[in-house]
């Protein structure tokens, strides 16, 4: 048997830190790379008498990204304590959603595949603090500044069948946070976090494998290697004649391999019930249409409208609607002008590439769509060549400039005065009288070598539509 | 002076018939005279309460009826600057950075902080033996317990050492030894008094309440700590009425229930018969009193032994020898650490129940005890919503037995639970409850009557208890320690 006589079993649990200026029960801020233990209060520190006070943005935030991942919104959902003891838990247990989360039953559709992968739940929870081992040695530092830091735990059904569509599923989902407000997608510094659980079963089995989850997993990239080195141990593992033990694992770099972290043995028992110092969070009516109202269009629906109604390809749609920002600056830019595709080929050519190579956002940019839409009707018209709009695209972009002061200041003006045209055009056909009569005997070729000439003569500053249509005329035998 | 009620002394402050400062010094000296005998106090902060005081004569306006007036705190609620240990080793040295609310409260009303008084362990006993730092004795009978866990804080107001106090109440802690020391002790509706910088034991069932010689001073007390708080999420949003407003207002007409499953087997006879009196009294006054049924009563205490632990478990978890409190020298190893900091700091009923309430969430345990026990507290809260259909006021003992000897039931628990067995329903329920002096033993020790009532409704109970009160005249009564 070899890895084609299995199918993978992939179930993944994300967990997204959402856009709160303080965290989930304390007043206290966030922030990443702060002094450790300086954005601390007695709630997060788990001092006797401290309360957890919820902070109401949360479930604002919650609920708009429960909308947008297509989830039911619990009108009341429950706080539960997951008590484990660890020095960066300061209470010695987690204020989490157990038994009744405040989101079920979502999805997200696979774009390659085509498929439906169920989200399960989506609940809320305190992120813990950090245990720094060996900063010091032989000691482990603690650093509170992260505990009660709000994340949404975002739970799949085990629907996935490879890393492809992990991965696939993983960017969707990490560009609906984006866009709606609630995450802003960064896996390095941890602000999007995923565990998998991986197992593997023989082609057209019922039943699933015994799964393994993989934790450290803090890169697109890395995700794949994981899973795709898990499904390979798995495989290895029951063609060997053994069994795959249910544990957790960890994914070495370094080595592209998994290594136990904890058996099932080693599990703890969280001894959950419901968290007696918050009141059940009950979510309005009122909260759940404000929710909707808020929601933007998600950049799933929005590629759609590009390839149905704006008839851009699918790749084009694709390269626009990545960033929310691009492809709100392209909608701008685009009312204005009214030709989708022209628009797209500049978003993906000149524009693309001056923001990559200045860095600027693009809700940053100091060009105006009105200026944009001046700069395309002067190449349009003729004003301007082609490449001449390049350029003044280019001063546009860094100094916000009208185009038409760029245009005189750098005398890009193309010239389209007929009788200036034809009195250079004249002193070319009077200088290659060869080219003349080989042209008149056929080899209509030779008209790209007067194009030339003529453009050559001018500086490059001819109109190249007039100069064409003047040589026609003018060779006509 | 010491002898007054707080009310009587807030009237002499007042009109300026007497000073904060000699109030304050009065109770500084009374503490210092019997204290030794009694041991009601942990701490006493007696230049943070001259300045307090001092304060107060300093003001041109009064702030209310509690500007100047000394009170006490149980160790369970935090005060700024000033050590708060809960009665354990675990919190020795612990000073809290912030005020509990309800300390907060009564310094904003102008309110005199004279100290910290004895508890049980985390508030967890009902003898304040299981103190680790103190004994307390009965002001009455100095060689009794006050009752508990509130101890410290009943023996305070009896022993004239102060005017009123501050408890705990998860089980019965303020009105068990409010009825052991001849006081008033009112535990309010969960939800009633924030719970913010208060010690938690079992947040579903804790609550904070008064002591006063009178009833009218408990529901002063009370007054100045009860409404909503931002930083207790549980603290209820619903209007705090004038609690003294109705208190002399009579019974005339007030349905009281006398629960049949109340007097229960075991109980002192002397006390059963007190409370009987104290229904005849009530009736004599214009009440309409029925016996009444709370069939689901003889399962509360296996109800609040497992709930209790288990929150407490939970609670207890931050003290881990990690950030504050006490912390075990010379451990090697992250596991070895927890382990003994817990082991050397917490006392032995409250590993007790630390492993009870662990047991009673575990995996395969959970269900058939900790949801069980849910499940059956549900039914005891539905009884008081039958019961509180037909009558407004519920009227039992508050304690089967009177103060009992020092160290009696210390080799015990199971015998001490069961003095619990009469209050601890109210927890359950989140009802509000409390003890008034009703009787003199034949052995010339205190009993008290407890009224039961609606949610949110401290104001009839207040006004039956004070009908009970101003016939029996027991707050004249005075300890000689």
């Amino acid at each position: 048997m070899a890895l084609s006589d299995f199918q993978p079993v992939i179930g993944l649990e994300v967990h997204a830190q959402l856009l709160t200026r303080s965290k989930l029960f304390s007043s206290a801020g966030v922030a990443f790379g702060a002094a450790p233990n300086t954005h601390t209060t007695p709630v997060c520190l788990g001092f006797p008498g401290a309360m957890p006070v919820l902070n109401e943005k949360v479930v604002e935030l919650a609920v708009r990204a429960g909308l947008a991942l297509e989830c039911r919104i619990n009108e009341r959902s429950e706080w539960s304590r997951k008590h484990y003891f660890y020095p960066d838990s300061p209470k010695g247990y987690q204020i989490t959603q157990y038994e009744f989360p405040i989101c079920e039953w979502g999805g997200i559709t696979l774009e390659v595949a085509g498929k439906r992968v169920q989200i399960r739940r989506i609940h809320i929870e305190e992120d813990a603090g950090k245990s720094v081992h060996d900063a010091v040695a032989g000691l482990t530092l603690v650093d509170l500044n992260r505990v009660g830091t709000p994340l949404l735990e975002i739970v799949s059904e085990p629907d996935l069948r490879s890393a492809d569509e992990a991965v696939e599923y993983l960017k969707i989902l990490r560009d609906v946070l984006v866009s709606v407000g609630v995450n802003d997608g960064n896996l390095e510094e941890g602000s999007f976090r995923c565990d998998a659980n991986v197992s593997i079963m023989k082609k057209g089995a019922k039943e699933y494998g015994t799964r393994c989850e993989l934790k450290n997993l803090n890169s697109f990239r890395n995700i794949k290697l994981a899973i795709d080195a898990e499904i390979a141990r798995h495989v290895e593992v029951i063609e060997g004649g053994g069994v795959i033990v249910q544990e957790t694992r960890l994914f070495d770099v370094a080595r592209g391999e998994t290594r136990s972290m904890r058996s099932k043995e080693d599990a703890h028992d969280y001894r959950y019930f419901p968290e007696p110092d918050l009141p059940p969070l009950l979510v309005s009516a009122e909260q759940l249409a404000q929710g909707k109202a808020s929601l933007p269009e998600l950049p799933q629906a929005r590629r759609r409208r590009y390839v149905e109604q704006l008839k851009l390809t699918e790749y084009d749609a694709g390269v626009l609607t990545a960033d929310r920002e691009l492809s709100e600056l392209y909608e701008r830019c685009l009312a204005p002008v009214g030709d989708a595709k022209k628009v797209a080929n500049w978003f993906i050519g000149e524009v693309s590439r001056l923001l990559n190579e200045s860095g600027v956002k693009p809700g940053d940019v100091k060009f105006t769509p009105a200026q944009f839409a001046a700069l395309l009707h002067a190449i349009e018209s003729g004003e301007i060549s082609q490449n001449a709009g390049k350029e003044v695209f280019a001063s546009m972009f860094a100094s916000g400039a009208e185009p038409k002061d760029v245009i005189a200041s750098k005398g890009l003006a193309q010239v389209s005065d007929t009788g200036a045209l034809e009195k250079v055009i004249d002193e070319i056909l009077a200088a290659n009288p060869k080219n003349v009569e080989g042209y008149r005997a056929g080899n209509t070729k030779l008209l790209g070598f007067f194009v030339g000439a003529v453009m050559k003569s001018m500086k490059g500053k001819g109109n190249p539509k007039l100069i064409n249509e003047l040589l026609e005329k003018k060779l006509e035998p | 002076m010491i002898t007054q009620s707080l009310s009587e002394l807030s009237a002499a402050l007042a009109k300026r018939e007497l000073s904060a400062v000699e109030a304050t010094q009065a109770c500084l000296d009374q503490i210092a005279a019997t204290d030794d005998k009694v041991g009601a106090f942990l701490r006493v902060d007696a230049r943070g309460a001259l300045d307090a005081a001092k304060a107060s004569d300093a003001r041109s306006t009064r702030l209310g009826p509690l500007d100047g007036v000394p009170v006490a705190l149980k160790d369970m609620i935090l005060t700024a600057g000033v050590e708060t240990t809960a009665g354990s080793q675990m919190l020795s040295g612990f000073v809290p950075p912030h005020d509990a609310t309800v300390t907060a409260r009564l310094k904003a009303a102008g309110a005199v902080i004279l100290g910290k008084t004895n508890l049980d362990e985390f508030a967890m006993g009902s003898s304040t033996e299981s103190s680790a730092l103190k004994k307390t004795h009965n002001p009455y009978a100095l060689d009794r317990t006050p009752g508990g866990s509130s101890g410290g804080s009943a023996a305070a107001v009896a022993a004239r050492q102060c005017f009123g106090s501050l408890g705990t109440d998860t089980g019965g802690s303020i009105r068990q030894p409010a009825a052991l020391c001849n006081v008033v002790g009112l535990k309010p509706t969960w939800g009633r008094v924030s719970r913010s910088g208060v010690v938690a034991f079992a947040s579903s069932l804790d609550q904070v309440g008064p002591f006063g010689r009178t009833v009218r001073d408990a529901a002063l007390l009370l007054q100045g700590i009860a409404g909503r708080d931002p930083h207790d999420a549980t603290s209820a949003d619903v209007a705090v009425p004038d609690f003294t407003a109705a208190l002399e207002s009579g019974v005339q007409g007030l349905k009281v229930g006398l629960p049949r499953e109340y007097f229960v087997e075991g109980m002192d006879p002397e006390i059963a018969a007190a409370i009987r009196e104290s229904a005849k009294t009530l009736e004599a006054a214009g009440a309409q009193v029925k016996e009444i049924s709370l069939p689901h009563t003889r399962h509360a205490l296996a109800v609040y032994y497992v709930i209790a632990p288990a929150e407490a478990s939970s609670n207890l978890a931050r003290y881990d020898g990690v950030r504050f409190g006490h912390r075990t020298e010379g451990a090697k190893q992250l596991l070895e650490l927890y382990q003994r900091s817990r082991a050397e700091g917490f006392g032995p009923e409250v590993k007790r129940r630390i492993m009870l309430g662990t047991f009673a969430l575990s995996a395969g345990y959970h269900d058939a005890y900790y949801v069980k026990a849910q499940r059956v507290r549900t039914l005891i809260r539905r009884d008081f919503e039958e019961a509180f259909r037909d009558v407004d006021v519920i009227l039992s003992a508050a304690s089967p037995t009177c103060a009992w000897p020092l160290g009696e039931k210390l080799d015990d628990p199971l015998a001490m639970y069961l003095m619990d067995v009469l209050t601890l329903p109210c927890n359950l329920a989140g009802l509000p409850g409390l003890s008034v002096p009703t009787a003199k033993s034949s052995k010339g020790l205190p009993i008290g009557a407890q009224f039961l009532g609606r949610p949110f409704d401290e104001v009839t109970i207040l006004r039956a208890a004070r009908a009970l009160e101003r016939e029996r005249d027991l707050c004249t009564w005075s300890p000689n320690p």
